[in-house]
């Protein structure tokens, strides 16, 4: 699939209908979200015949584009009903299968690292502090072979360092650094538009033998 | 929920020591057929916990696996097994229903294929 393709097939989904800023609800935009899968499947192999992870998984963009570039199995986890609901259906009108779970990802009990790659867009923390890290924290003990996630490009060396000391992190790589487009989704937004400054990021989690969480 | 999931989902109340396998409750089996691929299935046989996928499958209503894992030869040659096994993995849906915790015994609904798995306050 071209990757203008998988834009356009992004860009018609639905997005939240009554965002909840304590989830720090914001869609990932059809070009972020195609791009982040086209370079994961294509410069790493890491998404085709794979079973792929989509944390916070919120309307289900990441999913759905690792389902439509060839994942073999989809799993998205969120803790919101209300996103589930509408990822459902947007899986369901692109005729993919992907299973959803509705879980707090800090108490996800999950068993060993069958999942190769896990993709996200985590909350960046602005409303529960250090939320981004435990994404990441539970994201690179499911992971067996790489982790993509995106944070705040003024959190790169607090990122980084955590991930390589305390996470379980063997390397820790930004792809390239983005502007995430924040529409005025809630009434606290003055602007109309706001350009968030993000890295793209790739870790590859360290092996463990028969690891639970 | 397909089983692929099923086996890797685990119960994570306090205090309990393995909430794997949760134990399947059926209201509503629905399956639907995916294309077979045959590298991923034996990729990802060795990592599938098969005494939990076993009695899983039988619960949904599925009752053509064999108990003992096969040897992973087998699915180069069997593609009968081959089929099996991914019609079990990735072909039955637990639509309705409820995973339960196997030490607590505590229900996570299932509605619409999903499972609810948030924890009480007092779970944490």
């Amino acid at each position: 699939m071209k990757l203008k393709q998988l834009e356009s097939l992004l860009g018609g989904l639905q997005q939240f209908s009554n965002p909840k800023v304590e989830l720090e609800q914001y869609p990932t935009g059809p070009h972020i979200a195609s791009g982040l899968l086209y370079t994961a499947e294509n410069s790493f192999d890491d998404i085709s015949n794979k079973v792929v992870a989509d944390f916070g998984c919120g309307c289900g963009t990441l999913g759905a584009a690792a389902a439509l570039l060839g994942a073999e199995q989809v799993i998205g986890i969120d803790i919101d009903s209300q996103s589930l609901e509408i990822a459902s259906m947007n899986a369901e009108d692109l005729e993919l299968e992907i299973d959803f779970i509705q879980c707090d990802i800090s108490n996800l009990g999950w068993r060993g690292q069958i999942v190769d790659t896990v993709v996200m867009n985590p909350p960046f923390g602005t409303r529960k502090k250090g939320a981004d890290m435990d994404f990441l924290f539970v994201a690179l003990k499911v992971a067996s072979q790489a982790v993509y996630s995106l944070h705040k490009t003024s959190t790169r060396d607090h990122v980084k360092r955590a991930a390589l000391r305390d996470l379980n992190a063997s390397s820790a790589e930004v792809l390239c650094e983005l502007r995430f487009d924040v529409p005025q989704l809630y009434k606290f937004h003055k602007k109309k538009e706001v350009d968030i400054a993000v890295d793209l990021w790739r870790f590859v989690p360290k092996r463990s033998r028969g690891k639970d969480i | 929920m397909r089983l692929l999931t099923h086996n890797m989902l685990s119960s994570n109340i306090k205090g309990v020591t393995n909430g794997f396998p949760l134990r399947i409750e059926v209201e509503k089996v629905v399956e639907k057929q995916v294309e077979i691929n045959h590298d991923f299935l034996m990729n990802i046989f060795p990592k599938i916990d098969w005494k939990a996928f076993f009695d899983a499958s039988r619960v949904m209503g599925y009752v053509e696996l064999p108990e003992e894992a096969p040897e992973p030869s087998v699915l180069e040659s069997d593609l009968e097994f081959l089929r099996k096994f991914h019609h079990a993995l990735l072909e039955l849906h637990l639509e309705e229903g409820a995973l339960v915790c196997p030490e607590t015994g505590r229900k996570f609904p299932v509605n619409k294929g999903i499972p609810n798995m948030l924890l009480h306050e007092d779970e944490v």
